[in-house]
């Protein structure tokens, strides 16, 4: 497996190169569902994270078994599993996001990053770099997440976590925390990532 | 005659005002991914629509007879093994995503297998899209919304029957097939367009369809005037049905939510 990336490059590959949200554009569904506030934009991530490491660590180990054409239901199942456990954690300590949350918790299950991660890493290398490449991706995954609430959270109530930092004076962008504001932060987001990139790689915008 | 009327704001509710795509945001990947042209975009809405009512009809099934506290078929077979007592309060529930996830992935199995074999022309159309939409949060999402009002409600005599459920499946794809078929319209049109460069592709598609939902966010509250309009007197019998509707989704409470920390 020499021509595999190593556990450090999958990790940092994640990151920014290879970016879940903005640029492989995988698991738009609670990233936009979710992102109306920091607490549940990050209580998601956390659990995007779980499920994503147990599930690649386990799919990695199970490698050598998958058949082709069973695979996806494999790793569907694989993660089905994880998002139950973590469903039932939340719902057990964090009773009230649980709640808010609502139908986005299960629907991880349908998340493409994860089935991405899977099929791309975990049926193909070993469980640590599996691990490290999930830790990697989850953790793009939550700054993707963050930057968009923490933009949505401040311009449409004023605050982030809950704190009210711009003045009082500030007229709450209440359009921000809907569902259209979810579609616009995120295509001006992924605007700004475009052209940040291409004017570092040298492109003539 | 409250029957009807609730038959018909649950699909008023699923088809525009809480629209799958542009309410729920569930399904778009293929809103992103697929909508490039009008009759494709169209072939994977009426496949989603397709997949989405057997789901449906299948998820309420399981739910009813398998899955919720005392369901006969489960209470049935435990019967055999334990006392009788603990057989009426067997509760899967915990169950319930495992087993969606398998009941949908084999039932589009399934369906392609049959489309295949007795209709040529039909599996020609939309064959291509029908192993992506396993992966379509829709499906599952409708999944849930029934299991939510069946599981879900504190008063058995609340929970959804299967017209309902399946009436939710029906009209939600059918919200699912307008958003995407609108936005292909738009789509098509936006390739003559000079859109900025860092802008083009998924970036100016998520704009639009931002500008889209706004659109559809003025259907909001339709429903619940409707209902008004329609039962004069009898507003604080339903309410509780509108309620239930609204349990499933998460806008509004989060909204109170964050509301509720700024007061």
């Amino acid at each position: 497996m020499a021509d595999q990336p190593t556990a450090t490059e999958r990790f940092l590959q994640g990151i920014l190169p290879e970016n879940p949200v903005y640029r492989q554009l995988l698991g738009l569904c609670p990233t936009l569902a979710v992102t109306n506030g920091m607490k549940p934009a990050i209580t998601m991530a956390c659990s995007v994270a779980f499920v994503l490491v147990c599930a690649n660590v386990v799919i990695s180990l199970l490698r050598n078994l998958l058949k082709p054409h069973l695979r996806i239901v494999i790793f569907t199942l694989t993660i089905a599993t994880f998002v139950t456990i973590a469903d039932r954690v939340l719902a057990a300590y964090l009773y009230q996001m649980s709640k808010t949350l609502g139908p986005y918790i299960p629907l991880i299950i349908v998340n493409c990053l994860i089935i991405c991660r899977c099929e791309v890493c975990a049926s193909k290398q070993g469980p640590f770099v599996a691990a490290s490449d999930a830790l990697g991706q989850s953790l793009g995954f939550g700054l993707a997440l963050a930057s968009i609430a923490a933009v949505r959270e401040l311009l449409g109530t004023g605050g982030l976590f809950g704190y009210q930092l711009l003045p009082a004076a500030w007229p709450d962008w209440v359009i921000m925390v809907l569902p259209p504001g979810a579609f616009i932060t995120l295509g001006l987001l992924l605007g700004l990532v475009n052209w940040y990139s291409a004017r570092k790689s040298g492109g003539s915008i | 005659m409250n029957y009807i009327i609730d038959i018909f704001l649950i699909a008023l509710s699923a088809a525009v005002i809480n629209n799958f795509v542009l309410y729920y945001f569930v399904g778009i990947c293929p809103f992103i991914g697929v909508s490039r042209r009008v009759d494709m975009a169209f072939g994977m809405g009426c496949a989603v629509t397709f997949v989405i009512s057997i789901a449906a009809f299948l998820s309420w099934t399981i739910t009813t007879m398998v899955l919720i506290p005392g369901a006969p078929l489960s209470s049935f077979i435990a019967g055999f093994f334990v006392s009788k007592e603990a057989a009426a309060t067997i509760d899967l529930t915990v169950l319930s995503y495992i087993v969606y996830i398998f009941s949908i992935s084999s039932s589009v199995q399934f369906v392609e297998m049959y489309v295949r074999k007795f209709f040529p022309a039909l599996y020609k159309s939309f064959g291509v899209f029908l192993p992506l939409i396993t992966t379509n949060c829709a499906i599952l999402f409708a999944c849930l919304t029934i299991m939510s009002n069946v599981a879900g409600v504190e008063n058995p005599a609340d929970a959804w029957d299967l017209g309902r459920s399946l009436t939710l499946a029906l009209f939600g794809g059918l919200g699912f097939t307008i958003a995407i078929v609108i936005m292909s319209g738009i789509r098509e049109d936006l390739d003559l367009c000079d859109v900025p460069e860092p802008f083009k592709g998924a970036a100016i598609t998520l704009v639009v369809g931002g500008i889209l939902a706004l659109a559809f966010m003025g259907f909001t509250g339709v429903d619940s005037g409707l209902r008004k309009a329609i039962t004069p007197g009898g507003e604080v019998a339903m309410e509780i049905s509108v309620e239930q509707v609204q349990t499933a989704m998460i806008e509004p409470n989060l909204h109170q939510q964050i509301r509720g920390i700024n007061d």
